[in-house]
């Protein structure tokens, strides 16, 4: 109970700071700069100098934080990738040299490769596919929520509920699991999945395309909705088929919207690293980057250097798509 | 286009889909309300019916007999514990439903013995049932579907998932509320206030959407430790995670707002300038409340990854078992109860179920979110 009263007490007094640091900063720039002296040259002196001000006291708190939080360590992990253990003693590129050499590390970097080809286009697709389907249908809406549903549950929640669909039972005892019963039911042997080396992949993948297809059909569908109804009646007038309307008219107009579906959820695949903690923890094969990362961080003493050396690869494969938003997000507001 | 067997082939897909969308987690949702020993041996779509099962009793030995007339009798149930209709009985493992309920089975040298529909049964014989074994019997039993709340009261009480779900909650609501007002601010100065460097800002807050939370996990572990050593607190804390999730969540924080801002009408604006209203006073009493659905629906995004984030809490918080968050009580679980269904499926409904009802209860925002959300 007493973690409640603290937490409470912290939310208050955080609001409270927060609130009297924007107020109060406020309030000192009118007080030091008022807009209204006896002498107006000093009035529009006073308005523009506080109007070179403010704006920096109203993102004083967030970049500090996102500096402190988001950009500082970013320098930081380069600056410790080339150093040892514990950051203190300079090691040039031997972290990345050991890299390349790490069996672990291949093999992490290829799973993470597989995850980045297999992930977002099946999610994509799937989602695409939903859209399409739901949004035709009067129950759509409903369907919608519960593909959608997965969203909220957490990747560890979501490796609960796989793990007893996979979950595999030797000798004569009855499969518990669905996916083995239904196997056994069609005459098939039951097997321990998600201890099959490379096909365990799939079936872990599976659990993030279940996630993110719900994230995919709100978008697409969204994307979907907007075409303007023109260009389908066209085609409709020319003849056209449902198939050939879907493909040729309707999915050429939402490439954009299917690119940042796309990128989000590669973002979302580089970072994944709850799922594999909790369904093998990149036993049989089956570990990707971050989770490598975490493994170095911590067990066994922990090596700060080949840690961060593992996040900078992970950052530099982000770091293709951190471009192209940006360039994408300038490009719009250019237009705007 | 509305031809039959097309919109037939739609529905029907739709159908699939959200059949495989939703098993998953139904069957484990059935799992959590299941007996632990019944989980073990049959699966969970059987508990839905009537379950049939095999099982064995032996009588005991000669306690309860009643003798009359030179016969000796023995009676009871075959039901210990639970209860259900028995349709077969038999007597050797070899033709375990050799008779069916209600016949009466020959045991050589005079005995013999009866099992009736409703589990009880009735031995008999010339001799005392004491000194010889218990007389073994099969059955086969069809048991309603039972459902109890055991599970969950052991996982809330016993296995520490109530103290966890008090620390997720400790750890998600202030880490969803600070953001909210930092962000607010930047956001307003972002979108209606003229100062160089704006475009570069918001350049940078698009950059850093995506920078992968890895990248601050280990120069922040070392910035806290360090702190902590200098002024002697300790390094895990509560301060120390939400901080951290504000700074995680910013950039999308940011984002989202300034996109719903910027399309505020400009003439609002003017006209309270004209008015003589100061930034200030425009932000929170003009943007702050017009810009309510974008700020629930970051409100709900933040929530659900707090509550719903592992590493974060593992790295900040630590794996001790009083500052265990739920997803990492879970995680731990699955290493020491791997088997026992009865327990990980409890655990994970206590974990999903706050998400879920946010979800449900809010996703409308949550919509609205997403399709700001996405970089467009």
């Amino acid at each position: 109970m007493e973690q409640v009263w603290t937490a409470l007490f912290t939310i208050v007094l955080g609001i409270f700071a927060a609130i009297s640091w924007f107020w109060g900063a406020n309030f000192c720039l009118d007080r030091l700069l008022p807009a209204r002296t006896g002498d107006p040259a000093q009035n529009a002196r006073n308005i523009h100098r506080a109007g070179l001000i403010r704006p920096w006291l109203f993102l004083g708190p967030a970049i500090l934080a996102l500096g402190l939080y988001l950009v500082y360590p970013v320098w930081e992990s380069l600056f410790l990738s080339f150093h040892g253990k514990a950051g203190q003693e300079f090691v040039g590129t031997a972290n990345y040299r050991w890299l390349l050499a790490d069996a672990g590390f291949r093999e992490s970097i290829f799973n993470n490769f597989l995850w980045l080809l297999v992930v977002p286009a099946a999610s994509t697709f799937l989602g695409l596919l939903a859209a399409a389907l739901t949004d035709r249908i009067a129950w759509g809406n409903i369907a919608k929520s519960l593909i959608f549903m997965p969203m909220a549950i957490s990747f560890v929640g979501a490796a609960v509920i796989w793990k007893f669909v996979y979950d595999y039972r030797s000798g004569d005892d009855a499969q518990i699991g669905i996916l083995n019963a239904l196997v056994t039911w069609a005459g098939g042997d039951p097997q321990a999945w998600i201890a099959l080396p490379f096909w365990n992949n799939f079936f872990l993948m599976a659990i993030l395309v279940w996630i993110q297809t719900g994230f995919a059909m709100v978008i697409l569908s969204a994307a979907l909705r907007g075409i303007p109804e023109e260009t389908i009646e066209a085609a409709v007038l020319d003849g056209a088929n449902g198939i050939q309307i879907f493909f040729r008219i309707m999915v050429p107009q939402i490439w954009g919207t299917i690119a940042v579906v796309w990128t989000t959820i590669t973002i979302t695949v580089l970072k994944v690293f709850d799922i594999v903690l909790a369904m093998t923890n990149g036993q049989w094969k089956s570990n990707v980057l971050a989770n490598l990362m975490f493994d170095w961080m911590f067990r066994g003493g922990g090596d700060f250097g080949r840690g961060a050396a593992i996040a900078i690869v992970i950052m530099a494969l982000v770091t293709p798509i951190m471009i192209w938003n940006i360039r994408n997000a300038r490009a719009e507001m250019e237009g705007r | 286009m509305a031809n039959n067997p097309y919109r037939w082939a739609v529905h029907l897909s739709v159908v699939l889909f959200v059949v495989l969308w939703t098993l998953p987690t139904f069957g484990l949702f059935v799992t959590s309300f299941r007996d632990k020993d019944q989980i073990a041996v049959s699966g969970w779509w059987t508990a839905l019916g009537s379950a049939t099962r095999n099982d064995m009793f032996r009588a005991p030995e000669g306690e309860g007999e009643v003798e009359e007339a030179g016969r000796f009798t023995l009676t009871g149930s075959v039901f210990v514990g639970t209860s259900g209709h028995v349709t077969a009985f038999g007597i050797s493992s070899k033709a375990p439903d050799a008779f069916a309920a209600g016949e009466t089975a020959d045991l050589g040298d005079g005995e013999s013995l009866t099992v009736a529909e409703d589990g009880s049964f009735t031995l008999s014989g010339p001799e005392s049932f004491k000194d010889k074994r218990g007389q073994r019997i099969f059955f086969t039993a069809t048991t309603p579907p039972s459902f109890t709340f055991d599970n969950y009261r052991a996982v809330l009480f016993a296995e520490g998932l109530g103290r966890s779900f008090l620390n997720s909650a400790t750890v998600a609501i202030p880490s969803t509320v600070i953001p909210i007002l930092i962000a607010a601010f930047a956001a307003y100065a972002l979108s209606w206030m003229q100062f160089p460097g704006r475009a570069l800002l918001i350049a940078a807050i698009v950059g850093l959407l995506v920078v992968p939370l890895q990248m601050s996990l280990i120069p922040l572990l070392r910035i806290y430790n360090a702190a902590g050593q200098a002024m002697g607190f300790d390094p895990k804390s509560y301060i120390g995670i939400w901080l951290a999730h504000t700074g995680f969540g910013l950039p999308l924080a940011i984002y989202l707002l300034r996109n719903y801002m910027v399309g505020l009408p400009k003439e609002i604006m003017e006209s309270a300038r004209v008015d003589g209203a100061t930034d200030f006073q425009i932000f929170t009493r003009i943007v702050l409340p017009l810009s309510f659905p974008a700020l629930a629906s970051f409100a709900i995004f933040q929530f659900l990854w707090t509550w719903n984030d592992l590493l974060v809490a593992l790295v900040f918080l630590g794996p001790q078992d009083d500052k265990l968050v739920l997803t990492g009580r879970l995680v731990n679980l699955l290493g020491s109860r791997g088997g026992d269904w009865e327990i990980l499926a409890a655990s994970a409904f206590v974990s999903i179920a706050v998400p879920i009802l946010v979800f449900f209860a809010l996703q409308k925002y949550l919509v609205r979110g997403l399709l700001a959300g996405s970089v467009k």
